[in-house]
């Protein structure tokens, strides 16, 4: 099934008999089971705004639709969403809306803050066919509840996007990144955590153990951007690794690959997210015995490539973070793809999916709900 | 503004509810002297008072735990103070209300440098977070004008922003986790100390929920390396409507300023009288704030000032030490108070999109012709965020209705432009009535439905961001609490 309006949307829930598979271009994974939805006939960009840094687009408007029309003004969506097709093996066009139910951000989001950040206001449908709008196209807005940031994230279970407004950034002038090599991975986080401590604006930095390289990105002015990997250079000779710098066009190349995470493409196993915290990193990576793995966010975000069905929540025991599975092989099926919440925050979660969805017909399976 | 009328049950019930508080508190962590608690009739929107039935000052996450519980068993309205700064009577209380005051919890619990986090007890001072790491170079971002005051728990219900949120965000985009006391005694944590914590984002919901949904009793909060060096340029303009051109060639340009700053003619000359600080006699007034080494602040400073030339300027004076910086900043800084020499004001915090600013900025002026009350405009132009002053005379008859009724216009003029009511103060029961003209029912009943989950008697600030008529009903439901 697919739409074509926002009021076509709402006389499909209200006459829907059964659960729904909203998606997008269905490129990330998290379309559930039920009647598929296809919200991609929302299509286009509403306003445009280069002067005050917002755009308002239709749920289903293309990522790629918006990047062009931001690039023709020199702006950019700042939280760097990765593309999934590959690492997924999808084929679909992403979507914006997509973009905001799974929150995706990419490397940028050390620096600058995730998808959900980024989003100002939002119109959707909720589960008995109701419009609902919150926030707007402003920056600022503490105007009742923040309902924007609920529904960012939500995975398609609150609701299904038909608008949504975002903030966008001015692109730099130009970019780099310094190259650290040959880091074992505590030192390789240690270098990242120094680095970030730095007044130097590091906008990523990630470690790829298979090749022993970090990498660590700055943005700005070329003379600023000069400065800067000067600086850094200085401040990190003492890490021991050779230092080498990229410019603009091979820096560009190499953080839409570690956005993409093309380290773990093209082999079997499933691919799990942890977040945690940076310094307890290493030790993590080192409970998880994974095929490979990739640090971004400064060690913040673990990347996994395991051995189908291993249950990694197991290996890694309690720590300050949470995991997903994104990528399931299929002895991986019974695990749950979200980290399952304790008791208390488990409840206020199937407490607002009641409101929002009484009758439980969206995305159901894609929150794990513990019980 | 009308308040509910009191629940004569629990104040008659008044002496019981005290003595149970009483027996789980130290003695000086229970107020109900009719005399101390005065004390806590009211925040900054000092139009509005009242005192509460009584005053609670915890010590401890356990200890708020305790006294909610005792309230929830009681039926009795809690509302939530941090320093009690709030410019929307967010912590207004009633008089059949508890009042919980979190000021005796400004610990710091932990910093960790490396991870680029710390843990506080909310009763913190916004101020005082930024103190205790600023000696390592150091600092927490969000930097509301009340900063020396306000407390993080305040700043966590408001979404609190400040004069930096252009680059750095505001509370909700600096907020990691918090450890939070349901309104039955529950506590629950939420995130922690990494990005984004997993499920429904819970963290961003409770930010900006005006102590409706859970009292926040610790926070984990990002922190930030402070910059080289920053400088501002203070610039000039015969016209408004030249001025936010301005503002918008800047931002498009690809300079992200920290700060842009902006003040009209009757600030600047409020501000002129009273701090003397050497601004030009013009119609608009922008400082405008970069960071960066020396030489990257030159750079940036060289392109802003390239653009406002092409704006023909009155005036423009680029810092280039400390003194001038401090100097350029002092009049702003000074606005609030200058306007508060002249008058009684009420402050507004609507927001627009800044490519209306100066229509806006006109229709505002034809207003305050036509209702016969000044106002002054100095906000952050940057993202909108407008900080229209409305002068009028508490004394006069009649004057604070007129103001309110011209405020409420302003606010409505904010909506239409496809803005909205509040920026960085909250609703509290200032703006609480203005809600339908932002939001339709639907709107409002998603958002009602988030409080009827996390607190579904509704007795926390219960008579807050609402307003009254569609919560009629839902305070206080389905208590019943033997006398």
């Amino acid at each position: 099934m697919r739409v074509a309006s926002e009021a076509d949307l709402v006389e499909a829930v209200r006459s829907a008999a059964g659960p729904l598979s909203l998606r997008g271009g269905n490129t990330r994974g998290m379309a559930g089971t039920g009647t598929a939805l296809s919200l991609a006939g929302l299509r286009g960009i509403t306003l445009y705004e280069p002067g005050a840094l917002t755009l308002v687009a239709q749920a289903g408007t293309p990522v790629a639709e918006i990047e062009t029309a931001l690039t023709a003004e020199g702006q950019r969506l700042a939280f760097e969403p990765m593309d999934h097709r590959a690492l997924m093996g999808t084929t679909g066009e992403p979507t914006i809306g997509g973009v905001f139910a799974a929150n995706v951000s990419g490397p940028r989001r050390l620096a600058v803050g995730a998808a959900r950040d980024f989003l100002l206001g939002v119109r959707y449908v909720d589960g008995q066919g109701n419009i609902v709008k919150n926030g707007g196209r402003v920056m600022k807005n503490v105007t009742g509840y923040d309902l924007v940031k609920l529904l960012a994230g939500s995975r398609g279970t609150l609701g299904a996007l038909t608008e949504v407004s975002l903030k966008v950034l001015p692109e730099p002038e130009t970019s780099a990144t310094l190259v650290l090599s040959d880091l074992d991975d505590p030192a390789a986080i240690a270098a990242m955590a120094q680095a970030m401590r730095s007044p130097f604006e590091v906008t990523a930095a990630a470690h790829d153990p298979a090749q022993r390289r970090t990498y660590l990105r700055l943005e700005g002015f070329e003379a600023s951007v000069t400065y800067r990997i000067g600086r850094l250079k200085d401040l990190l000779s003492a890490t021991g690794a050779a230092l080498e710098s990229l410019a603009a066009k091979p820096s560009t190349t190499l953080w839409r690959d570690l956005r993409d995470v093309t380290a773990l493409h093209g082999a079997q196993g499933d691919v799990w997210r942890v977040h945690c915290r940076p310094t307890e990193a290493p030790a993590l990576a080192a409970k998880a015995g994974a095929e490979a793995h990739l640090y971004d966010w400064a060690g913040g975000l673990i990347w996994l490539r395991m051995a189908p069905g291993a249950d990694l929540r197991a290996r890694l025991g309690r720590y300050n973070g949470h995991a997903t599975l994104l990528r399931a092989d299929e002895a991986a099926q019974a695990l749950p793809r979200q980290e399952p919440e304790a008791p208390g925050v488990a409840r206020l979660t199937a407490g607002l999916r009641a409101k929002f969805d009484p009758r439980g017909i969206f995305n159901a399976e894609a929150l794990a709900l513990s019980t | 503004m009308d308040m509910p009328t009191p629940d004569a049950g629990i104040i008659a019930r008044k002496a019981r509810i005290v003595a149970r508080l009483r027996a789980v508190l130290p003695q000086a962590a229970v107020i109900d002297d009719v005399h101390e608690t005065r004390a806590y009739e009211c925040d900054a929107l000092t139009a509005y008072k009242c005192p509460p039935l009584a005053v609670t000052l915890p010590a401890s996450t356990e200890e708020v735990s305790t006294v909610l519980r005792i309230c929830h068993e009681e039926g009795v309205p809690v509302v939530p103070r941090g320093s009690g700064t709030s410019l929307a009577g967010g912590a207004l209380p009633t008089a059949d209300s508890v009042v919980l005051g979190v000021a005796r919890m400004a610990e710091v619990l932990e910093v960790d440098y490396d991870n680029r986090l710390m843990r506080v007890q909310t009763g913190r001072t916004n101020l005082s977070v930024t103190g205790a790491v600023e000696e390592d170079g150091f600092f927490y971002a969000p930097d509301p004008s009340s900063q020396l005051a306000c407390a993080i728990a305040g700043n966590i219900a408001m979404n609190s922003g400040g004069a930096h949120c252009l680059k750095y965000g505001v509370t909700t985009n600096n907020l990691l986790g918090v450890t939070m006391v349901m309104m039955d005694g529950e506590v629950v944590e939420i995130g922690g100390g990494f990005m984004d914590a997993g499920g429904l984002d819970l963290l961003g919901v409770i930010c900006g929920s005006e102590g409706q949904l859970g009292v926040v009793t610790e926070a984990t909060l990002r922190i930030l390396p402070k910059p080289e060096g920053a400088r501002p340029v203070l610039m000039g303009f015969d016209d408004n409507a030249v001025a936010g051109a301005c503002v918008s060639d800047i931002i498009k340009a690809g300079v992200l300023p920290v700060a842009i700053e902006f003040m009209d003619r009757p600030c600047i000359e409020a501000t002129e009288a009273f701090a003397h600080a050497g601004y030009p006699m013009c119609e608009a007034l922008l400082i405008v704030e970069v960071e960066g080494s020396d030489a990257e602040i030159d750079h940036q400073l060289q392109l802003i000032k390239e653009i406002a030339q092409r704006h023909n300027p009155v005036e423009l004076r680029e810092s280039t030490s400390a003194e001038e910086s401090a100097a350029i900043w002092l009049g702003r800084k000074s606005a609030f108070g200058a306007m508060g020499q002249i008058n009684d004001y009420m402050c507004l915090d609507g927001t627009i999109p800044v490519t209306e600013l100066p229509m806006v900025l006109r229709r505002i002026g034809e207003m305050s012709d036509s209702y016969g009350l000044k106002v002054g405009n100095v906000f952050h132009a940057g993202d909108g965020n407008m900080h229209p002053l409305i002068l009028f005379d508490a004394n006069k008859p009649g004057d604070l209705e007129k103001c309110e009724a011209f405020g409420a216009d302003i606010l409505r003029l904010c909506v239409e432009v496809g803005g909205c009511l509040t920026g960085e103060h909250g609703v509290g029961i200032e703006k609480r009535d203005l809600m339908h003209v932002q939001y339709a029912p639907a709107d409002l009943e998603a958002q009602l439905a988030v409080k009827d989950v996390f607190d579904p008697a509704w007795l926390l600030n219960p008579a807050k961001v609402f307003p009254l008529d569609v919560t009629e009903g839902r305070r206080g439901r389905g208590v019943s609490v033997a006398a």
